[in-house]
């Protein structure tokens, strides 16, 4: 040991020149602009750059402002609608082609529940918007409807993906084991895949929610007028000189985020072994 | 014999009935998706061919109007014909600030994807949670934060100011550099991601073997670590370019309507332009590029993967 401090410094296998420099710079620049946003949603005065002492006054405001409390409600009742039906559907779909031998059309079925992340979401946009013109001119039918279908569709990759991964991590050997205890198949289901299953689900769940909280293109083009969500709604606002209420929007918004992607991670490493 | 067969036969029975299962179980799912994604592009591709209704919408017409005016453009008054201008230059736009981006998310990306994947196994996930949680912070409000740096009384202008560096504020907001900065900041942990997934099984007795042979850190760099995280950097760069290809609220909101990239041109043919043929005409050519890049993506890393075996 002492001979080693003595000497020059170890060579390092893994050091590359330059490579910490940049990388902790890029962690700056990441959290840099998010972490200005979250100071200056707490400033007293009405510009961003000028700091006038601390106030929650804009948290108060957007409170009270009633385009706000609507569009929060609508986004968070269609995210927890769009996150209960993809993950739902998900979740069949990935028992169905999980642990399984490769049968004609599986990669069809992939690629299908795969789609939404390929296809640019304008596309997708401007597709539902035909679609859904359509629909109403036949038959008349408004309301949040196609909001929740189009959400739940493109929830779905997001919500299959660690189910799947679950699934493929499982024993089979205790489900074996307790249909030679002659459990019926729905028994084994309810009894022992579900309850081992579970962590993957809560998990695709909690994704589907964020991507559906966070959703601009789709719901933009999707909406009918009346129908705003918090993202559209801000969208909207960014058009006119912005008031330091959306930064405190938001900032609610990048904490419900990063409350909900902390959990993942907390239920991954908890149960993800 | 006999058995033998019989054997055979209830196993093929037993994977015909798991194979019914499975088409059971996927076809809600796959019912949605139809009707809410994969449906309706047929409805974009059928509506190409179509005439624009004079109020938007579609006059049931067979017609390739469309498709000729995403490249060229006929004059109202004499009829003469010349390339639309307009329509090209968002294109070009488009490629090259995907190619940018794809070019600086990587510069940026390989560095840190490389310092994260050195560090002792139990920080790593940390620094990995923090390239996670920007990337679930919603895309809106990154952009947002990035207008308010880089806008002419952000952050960046006031700084130098007061600092004495510039006289006026620089004109940032509104170019194709703001377009381009913003995006670079809100794909940037798509390419990370995938040049950590590979460079976390990084062999390093290959780096070892190297350095005894008396090669440089750079050679070490180009010839050995770059060569091995290749699959990385293709995922990195097909994941920044696709997203950047397609996108729509970064341009919108840092280009703010003077600086178009494809997704914004598509918006307008369905919003005030009125011309809905030519806007699905637009988002078919969009997915088209879009199939092309992940296809050349699919044959490399199949090509990738057969070479190693």
């Amino acid at each position: 040991m002492i001979a080693t401090t003595n000497m020059q410094k170890p060579f390092s296998l893994k050091k590359q020149p330059g490579f910490g420099i940049i990388a902790i710079l890029c962690f700056v620049m990441l959290y840099a602009p998010i972490a200005t946003l979250v100071i200056y949603s707490f400033n007293a005065g009405r510009y961003i750059s000028i700091w006038e002492g601390f106030s929650l006054q804009w948290y108060v405001s957007a409170w009270h402002n009633e385009a706000v409390q609507d569009a929060a409600v609508r986004s968070l009742v269609l995210a927890l609608q769009a996150s209960i039906y993809s993950t739902i559907l998900a979740t069949m779909a990935a028992l169905g082609t999980t642990r399984t031998r490769p049968f004609p059309g599986l990669t069809a079925i992939y690629v299908m529940i795969n789609q939404p992340l390929m296809v640019p979401e304008i596309v997708t946009a401007v597709a539902l918007l035909t679609l859904f013109a359509m629909i109403k001119a036949a038959t008349g039918i408004q309301g949040m409807i196609y909001l929740v279908s189009a959400h739940t569709a493109f929830c779905i990759p997001f919500a299959y993906l660690p189910i799947r991964a679950r699934l493929e991590g499982m024993n089979l050997m205790l489900e074996t084991a307790a249909a030679d205890l002659y459990a019926t198949p729905w028994k084994t289901f309810w009894r022992i895949t579900l309850p081992l299953l579970w962590p993957g689900i809560i998990a695709g769940a909690m994704l589907a929610f964020v991507i559906s909280l966070d959703d601009v293109v789709i719901t933009e083009f999707v909406k009918s007028s009346g129908q705003e969500t918090l993202p559209t709604y801000m969208l909207g606002q960014l058009r006119r000189v912005v008031s330091p209420e959306i930064n405190a929007i938001s900032t609610v918004l990048v904490g419900l985020s990063i409350s909900v992607v902390g959990l993942f991670f907390v239920v991954d490493k908890k149960f993800g072994k | 014999m006999e058995n033998t067969a019989a054997v055979s036969n209830l196993v093929e029975d037993a994977q015909r009935e798991r194979t019914r299962k499975s088409w059971l179980l996927s076809t809600p799912a796959l019912l949605v998706l139809a009707f809410a994604a994969s449906g309706p592009l047929l409805i974009v591709l059928v509506y190409s061919f179509l005439s624009s209704g004079e109020y938007g919408g579609v006059v049931w017409k067979f017609s390739t109007d469309a498709w000729f005016n995403v490249v060229f453009h006929r004059d109202i008054f004499d009829g003469t014909m010349a390339l639309a201008d307009a329509h090209l230059i968002i294109l070009w736009r488009s490629i090259k600030l995907s190619f940018f981006t794809t070019a600086t998310t990587l510069i940026i990306g390989f560095p840190t994807a490389y310092f994260i994947a050195t560090r002792p196994r139990k920080t790593r996930n940390i620094w990995l949670l923090l390239i996670t949680i920007p990337f679930w912070t919603n895309l809106l409000i990154r952009t947002f934060a990035i207008l308010e740096v880089i806008r002419n009384e952000g952050l960046i202008n006031i700084g130098l100011q007061r600092f004495g560096v510039i006289d006026g504020p620089i004109q940032m907001l509104y170019t194709d550099f703001a377009i381009m900065v913003g995006m670079t900041y809100v794909y940037l942990p798509l390419m990370v991601l995938p040049l950590y997934a590979s460079m976390e099984r990084l062999d390093f007795n290959l780096v070892e073997a190297a350095y005894d042979l008396y090669a440089s850190r750079n050679k070490v760099l180009h010839r050995v670590i770059i060569p091995l995280v290749k699959p990385g950097i293709i995922s990195g760069s097909i994941l920044v370019f696709i997203p950047s290809l397609g996108a729509f609220v970064t341009p919108r909101v840092l280009g703010g309507g003077k600086k178009m990239m494809l997704g914004n041109l598509i918006e307008l043919q369905f919003g005030a332009g009125r011309n809905w043929p030519l806007g699905a005409a637009l988002s078919i050519t969009l997915l088209g590029i879009v199939m092309i890049a992940l296809l050349i993506y699919v044959r490399t890393t199949q090509s990738n993967s057969g070479s190693r075996l």
